[in-house]
């Protein structure tokens, strides 16, 4: 099962990343960005099985930091919806030097 | 004989305290590190470590103190105060450690020297320190190797560079470089002693570019004024012209014989055709490399100007020991050079040349040390003559006593030069120290100076017993026995016959020794007899210098004068050892002088010696004659009131305008061609147009497409970010 | 030998069907216009990972799945989903137009098809040397000593103590800056 574990894990990830490319509202791209964090945590414990209990830790700090992310990220997302009155990257243009 | 295929273990001075070898150099390095960390450490602040301890002394103490230290020589007045200059504050200890690690290396070199008497030196000691350029078919080990030529040269560096460090000692006491200037000194002694001991041709190029460098340091030691800055890069460029023929006489070495070894190369040349293009290049390259170190035509030009540096600098570096490197070269390589015999008559003609050109020159220059300066000049042509007919036993020889009496000469006029330059800076007179026209009447001043620099003179001049007399008259000889029956003989330089050749050179040798007993005799009434002409004012402050300025002089006047009993002739076979030098150096040199001689010593019938003897000695003697007769010291005036001089004495003064022929030939063209194409063309066009502005311009037109990207739309720079990604990954993937 | 191999066949189907299930609603995921919508989708792709990470043997981290993704984490997106009301057919109209998104479907096959090459040929024996293979499947024919928690919490607790701690530091800085971002500037008018 490992091998169709890690295609399931490759194809999750490729999902992500075209649904970063693809969407402009930014909660779905955070969405996006959750789920390639999903797909890589699919393969540290398919590996686990074969490696031993690591993985599963590593697993364990991915949540936090995708916790800790999805706090941050949306707050910011907040903060600008506040300022420009939109979520749509489009329009949102703050980095631009 | 493979001197290079006996194991070392074999060697009898392996027993003995010969193989502490290795601390020969060492020591001065060590000195070198100790005096360069303390002039670094004392650049920062100079002087006393409590100023107000000057002022404790009255104002009359402090002139005291002026005249019997002086202060300061030629070329730096930046003390014009009556106090006398602060000392600098690690003084005592470089005063220590500069004279001390030469004494210890000399005392070495002594028992080095015994220890070398005891055994049988059928072959040279090699020491193998590690190995340095392992590359390819090139294995070079940093090897040293002592044998009797290089003890010699071990035994005049160690010793005459330690009696110059003491004198240091007392000249430079109150320079406020004067740790800097100790550290440059053992620096020398150390390249110095690595040229002498190297083992392998590019080991000796090693100390061949560091003496370079050292005596650049020196010449430029007081760089705060351009002409000594100019002087020392003057040394240093000319060299490298003769460096250029050192390094592709290496090249030819290794592509021809495989090896860069002395002994090797030594061994594998016999091998080369007689004669052959391969072995008369080499062999002309390197003596190309000997004119530049050894101030040879067409290089001489740099030595005289070298006379910028500190005056026991001009003793050790540019009398007594790196000048003479290419005379010790030439022996060194005497296996290559005794094959090629054009090269040898080229070597014995340049020699003669030079020695001429420099005597007619010294003739003429009123500056003391100038005088010297073409005088060595002059005397090692005369060392190349000797090495070049293949009587390097006279050459090096010569070399020895010549260290002996221009060391003391320069010395001497070391010791006069402070004197004057401490009368003067008495009374704020900026007149030059060093012009004979001021000076006059010495000898009632400094009687010690005056007798010793006789000596010398006696000694350069070649009277008879006195050190000059055995090597120059050796060298003559040995020129003379060449005449016939010797491959120079029979070989030819530009068409004339190779015996025509040795007789004209014989001929200006006898010419040469008449002008330097012309020229010294000169320089002696000029400085020391007479009438003084110093001033008025200065004249009751002219004073002997300190004990520890004339003590060196002294140990070298008595070296002066019977240094030459280490080689005397069978004529005079009562006073010393028949050919003791020549025996000393037979396992080294005797096969290369043999081979010259077509086997058979070098033998002039008794007559014909006695006859050539007395030449010698009569030319000496009217030399001296002339000079006393023709010159009159009473009627100089002193140089400011000295009119120009034209015609003859004209081209003399001016050194035969060689230098300006130079600077129109080389200098002026270079010079506009790198303002017109390299300054204006290449580095303004090119480097700084295409390279410097162009690089900006460069950097500005991605810097703006950079900025282009800029566009804040974090969906752009996702879709960067996943192209990045993606050729990253195709990459490992295609790999 | 029957039972096992039944047992082995429904093991397998069910994997697929997780992982189908996983695989059909990222897609929905990724398609669905509203936001609501697509985190509903979202939330059952994570259910279905959970489900495999159970039958991987991973019990433990199958529920902090459940818990902290679908249950804390999708929960606050709805959250701010809702917060910000994103309704208007303005901001529901985000996809990109018709060749940024073949050409996003493009890049992604790209990025699928490379992973897929460089994965080429890693099979089993060659992702796990024989020796840690051996110990491997000695520690799996061993009974778990202290339950399932006690293989992911030794070395959470050992090896990577460090990074543990760490990471409630990140966790006590994301709140303050969660706060410090959220918190309605008053002063700023």
């Amino acid at each position: 099962m490992l091998v169709e574990a890690l295609a399931l894990s490759a194809v999750l990830f490729s999902i992500g990343v075209i649904g970063v490319l693809t969407r402009r509202n930014a909660i779905i791209i955070f969405m996006c960005v959750e789920l390639m964090l999903n797909a890589v945590n699919l393969s540290f414990v398919a590996l686990s099985k074969l490696y031993g209990a690591a993985g599963q830790v590593f697993v364990v700090f991915t949540m936090t930091v995708a916790a800790a992310e999805a706090a941050v990220g949306l707050a910011i997302i907040i903060a600008i919806f506040r300022h420009v009155k939109t979520v749509n990257l489009q329009n949102i243009n703050l980095l631009k030097g | 004989m493979n001197p290079a295929l006996i194991p070392e273990g074999a060697h009898p001075l392996a027993a003995t305290v010969a193989r502490f070898v290795w601390l020969l150099p060492l020591l001065p390095l060590l000195g070198f590190l100790i005096n360069g960390t303390l002039a670094m450490l004392g650049a920062a602040k100079v002087g006393p470590a409590d100023p107000s301890a000057d002022h404790g002394h009255g104002h009359g103490d402090a002139h005291a103190q002026d005249d019997a230290h002086g202060h300061g020589v030629n070329g730096h007045g930046a003390h014009d105060d009556h106090h006398p200059p602060p000392r600098h504050k690690f003084a005592g200890i470089v005063s220590l450690i500069g004279p001390g690690v030469l004494l210890a290396a000399f005392g070495l070199a002594v028992a080095c020297f015994l220890a070398m008497r005891g055994v049988e030196m059928e072959h040279p000691y090699v020491v193998t320190l590690f190995q340095w350029m392992p590359v390819g078919d090139l294995h070079l080990d940093a090897s040293l190797l002592l044998d009797p030529l290089s003890m010699t040269m071990v035994l005049v560096v160690t010793g005459v560079g330690m009696l110059i460090h003491v004198f240091s000692v007392g000249y430079m006491q109150d320079d406020p470089g004067y740790p800097r200037y100790f550290a440059y000194l053992n620096l020398f002694v150390f390249f110095m002693l690595t040229l002498v001991l190297g083992a392998s041709y590019p080991l000796l190029f090693v100390g061949w570019e560091g003496v370079g460098l050292c005596s650049y340091l020196l010449i430029g030691f007081w760089f705060s004024e351009k002409a000594n800055a100019d002087a020392g890069k003057k040394a240093f460029i000319v060299n490298r012209i003769g460096d250029f023929g050192f390094l592709v006489a290496m090249f030819l070495m290794f592509a021809n014989l495989g090896t860069l070894d002395i002994g090797r190369v030594a061994a594998k040349a016999a091998e080369l055709p007689f004669g052959g293009v391969v072995i008369t290049a080499m062999a002309l390259f390197l003596f190309l490399g000997c004119t530049g170190k050894s101030a040879q035509i067409p290089l001489h030009v740099w030595l005289p100007d070298a006379m910028a540096g500190p005056t026991p600098v001009s003793a050790l570096i540019h009398a007594a020991t790196m000048v003479t490197a290419g005379v010790y070269l030439v022996a060194r390589a005497s296996g290559i050079f005794s094959m090629a015999p054009v090269a040898q008559l080229t070597v014995a003609s340049v020699g003669a040349l030079t020695a001429l050109v420099a005597a007619t020159i010294g003739l003429k220059q009123w500056d003391i040390k100038k005088v010297l300066a073409y005088s060595t000049v002059s005397q090692l042509g005369y060392m190349f003559v000797g090495v070049g007919v293949g009587a390097y036993t006279a050459g090096i020889f010569h070399l020895v006593t010549h260290a002996f009496f221009k060391a003391l000469l320069f010395l001497g006029s070391g010791s006069v030069i402070f004197a004057m330059h401490a009368a003067y800076h008495h009374t704020h007179n900026h007149d030059d120290a060093q012009d004979m026209r001021n000076m006059g009447g010495l000898k009632q001043y400094m009687p010690i100076t005056f007798y010793l620099m006789w000596i010398a003179t006696l000694a350069i001049a070649g009277i008879p017993l006195f050190s000059g007399f055995f090597s120059k008259d050796e060298i003559l000889a040995s020129v003379f026995a060449r005449v016939s029956h010797s491959t120079l003989a029979e070989s030819s330089l530009l068409g004339i016959p190779g015996s025509t050749v040795l007789l004209i050179v014989y001929g200006i040798g006898l010419a040469v020794a008449l002008l330097t007993a012309i020229y010294m005799t000169r320089m002696m009434l000029y400085t020391f007899h007479g009438p003084n002409r110093t001033g008025e004012g200065e004249r009751p402050h002219l004073t002997e210098a300190p004990w520890v300025m004339t003590g060196p002089l002294v140990v070298l006047g008595v070296l002066a004068a019977i240094g030459g009993w280490i080689n005397v002739p069978e004529l005079l076979g009562a006073i010393g050892p028949v050919g003791g030098l020549e025996h000393f150096l037979e396992p080294v040199v005797g096969q290369a002088s043999l081979r010259t001689t077509l086997g058979a010593p070098p033998h002039v019938a008794h007559q014909t010696e006695l006859l050539l003897v007395g030449a010698a000695i009569a030319i000496a003697i009217t030399g001296i004659a002339i000079a006393v007769w023709r010159l009159k010291p009473a009627a100089l005036v002193p140089k400011k009131e000295a009119p120009a001089s034209t015609g003859i004495s004209r081209v003399l003064e001016n050194k035969y305008f060689v230098d300006e022929g130079y600077d129109a030939a080389f200098v002026q063209p270079t010079v506009s061609v790198s303002r017109a194409v390299l300054w204006k063309g290449f580095d303004a066009g090119i480097i700084d147009g295409l390279f410097v502005n162009g690089s900006a311009l460069l950097a500005r037109a991605f810097g703006w497409l950079g900025s282009q990207l800029q566009t804040g739309q974090v969906g752009t720079y996702a879709w960067v970010l996943l192209i990045g990604v993606i050729t990253l990954l195709g990459a490992f993937t295609l790999r | 030998m029957q039972a096992n191999q039944f047992h082995s066949l429904a093991y397998s189907f069910s994997f697929y069907l997780f992982g189908l299930i996983a695989l059909a609603s990222a897609i929905a995921f990724v398609t669905r216009k509203s936001p609501v919508a697509a985190a509903m989708w979202l939330v059952n792709v994570m259910f279905a990972l959970a489900g495999l990470y159970l039958m991987l043997d991973a019990q433990f981290m199958a529920t902090m799945q459940v818990l902290v993704y679908t249950g804390a984490i999708m929960v606050v997106f709805l959250f701010v989903i809702m917060l910000l009301n994103l309704g208007h057919p303005s901001d529901l109209a985000d996809a990109r137009g018709k060749w940024p998104t073949i050409l996003a479907l493009f890049v992604g096959l790209a990025l699928l098809s490379e992973v897929m090459a460089l994965n080429r040929g890693n099979t089993i024996e060659r992702l796990v040397p024989p020796d840690l293979a051996a110990k491997a499947a000695a520690a799996a024919a061993a009974p778990i000593a202290g339950g399932i928690i006690g293989p992911v919490a030794a070395p959470l607790f050992k090896e990577y103590l460090l990074a543990f701690e760490l990471t409630s530091v990140l966790l006590l800085t994301a709140i303050v800056g969660a706060v410090v971002l959220g918190r309605r500037r008053t002063d700023a008018r």
